[in-house]
This record gives structure tokens, sequence and C-alpha cells, in this order.
């Protein structure tokens, strides 16, 4: 299907999303932080490369899985960051030596 | 009564996921897709949340569009601000983790608040205990102990749209 150059540059964008939040993991402190970037970046930018997917595919089998798995990724990822900090948490990994207040510790004792 | 009513919604649910995922009208993936969507409602008991009759009401389906909508600010916003705090050279990062007070009753209502909280500039939800949520800030303000302020910046923007959906 010819659509221009629309995906690539959804494509471009996305990856370019997926880079800030794979230099993110590596230049942040903790566990916590890297899990912020690795987050939002990641998510938007994977987003972007399966809409990127539906803009050149269209209404065809690949461009609706493309969009369903889109929808699963925003919705999944933040629950799985959720598990993945509050299991860090509870396992006793400490936040990064600057981290100015915990409350969840000074609450629960963990 | 209330039951069937629900496990028939579920079947219809993941039968048209499946025919979504599979796209094709061919008999033998139709009736495959059937028979999975009985075994799956049955198995999985639980799909949607109780007050399924909420699903059907367009004014709750129009702000969830307008959280959507809200929400894809937020998340274009986050982005920005963690390029920007991942590619400055002094890395300018506060963190911490401070609590908030939801207003949002229901059980559904909150975890859609956390995801949200989750996918916005600098805030990742760690835990929900009763109406309150643990926050990890990326760049916490100075007014450590103003819990209000705290609340009104990370979770009033959501709350709004939230509670006309779920509650």
């Amino acid at each position: 299907m010819n659509s221009g150059v629309t995906p690539y540059i959804l494509i471009s964008i996305g990856v370019a999303f997926d880079l800030v939040g794979a230099i993110g993991l590596i230049r942040l402190p903790d566990v916590y932080n890297r899990l912020q970037a690795a987050t939002k970046c990641v998510t938007l930018g994977t987003a972007l490369i399966l809409l990127g997917v539906v803009a050149a595919s269209g209404w065809s089998a690949m461009g609706i899985k493309a969009l369903l798995a889109a929808v699963f990724v925003l919705w999944t990822s933040p629950t799985g960051s959720h598990a993945l900090a509050r299991g860090a948490h509870i396992a006793g990994v400490p936040l990064w030596s600057g981290s100015v207040i915990d409350k969840y510790k000074e609450d629960t004792g963990r | 009564m209330e039951t069937l009513k629900r496990r028939l919604l579920d079947m219809l649910i993941i039968f048209v996921l499946w025919l979504l995922l599979t796209w094709s009208l061919d008999l033998q993936g139709v009736v495959a897709g059937a028979i999975l969507a009985v075994l799956f409602a049955l198995v999985l008991s639980r799909l949607l949340p109780p007050h399924v009759e909420r699903l059907f009401s367009p004014v709750r389906w129009f702000w969830a569009l307008m959280h959507i909508i809200s929400l894809a600010f937020w998340v274009v916003l986050a982005n920005f601000d963690v390029m920007y705090r991942v590619l400055h050279p002094n890395l300018p990062i506060r963190p911490g983790i401070v609590k908030v007070k939801t207003t949002l009753k229901s059980d559904e209502a909150k975890a859609f608040l956390a995801n949200s909280i989750t996918l916005t500039p600098g805030t990742l939800t760690i835990d929900i205990i009763d109406d309150w949520l643990y926050v990890h800030w990326i760049n916490v303000h100075e007014s450590l102990e103003d819990t209000e302020a705290i609340t009104r910046d990370i979770a009033g923007r959501f709350e709004v749209t939230l509670r006309r959906v779920f509650d």
C-alpha cells in the first residue's frame, strides 16, 4: 500500500524515543529512576513504531494487529512497572543516595 | 441472571478480540474463536468489573475520550521531560517517594489513575494502600510536607475525568 512518508516519520520518532529510554536506563542512578525512563519513553516509542506500521499497512490483518498491540502496550507497561518498582522496594533495593524522601518506607516499614 | 449476563458479555468481548486479531471470517477460525471465547469466559470468571451497565453509558464514553486526549498530551510532555533529564550533562534529578491522597472510590478508577500517573512527567506509582498512592517522583518540589499541593500536582489533573468515567 502506498501511504507516503507518514509511516517513516512515525517510526523514526518512535525509534528516537526508544533510544532516549535506553540511554536513560544507563545514565540514571537507581532502579526507580531507570523504570521512569524505561516506562515513559519505551511505551510511547513502541506505540509510535506500531502506529507507523498501522499507517503503512492500513485496515489489513497486520494493521489491526499492530493497533491492538499498541493498545496493549499502553495498557500493560505502566502496570508492569508498578509491579517491578513495588517488588524492588519490598525486596529492599535502596533508593539512590541523592533521594530526598521515602514516604513508602516510613509508612510500611519495608 | 446478572452473572449470566456478565458471562455472555465476557464471551462477546473475547470473541470480538479474536476476530480482530485473526482478521478473517473463515469458518474454521470463527468456530474455533467461539469455542475459545466460551472456555476463556468460564475460566476467567471475572473479566469485567461490577456495574457492567456503565459500559453502555455514552456520557461515560465521552469522558473516557476526554481522559485519553488529556493523557496523550501528558504522555508526550513526559517524554520530552525524560529526554531533557537524561540528555542533560548534569542529570537534573531530585528523586523521592511521596504519597498522594486520591478521592476516587472504585478500584478500576484507582487502577487507571495509577497507570495514568506512571505515564505522566516524572512520576511512577509504586503502590496503592487504601486511598493513598505512593509515587516515585523524579524531581520532588521544595515543599515536601505539603501533601495537598503534591496531590494537586500529581493526581488532580486526572481525577476530574476518571471520576466521571468510573465512579
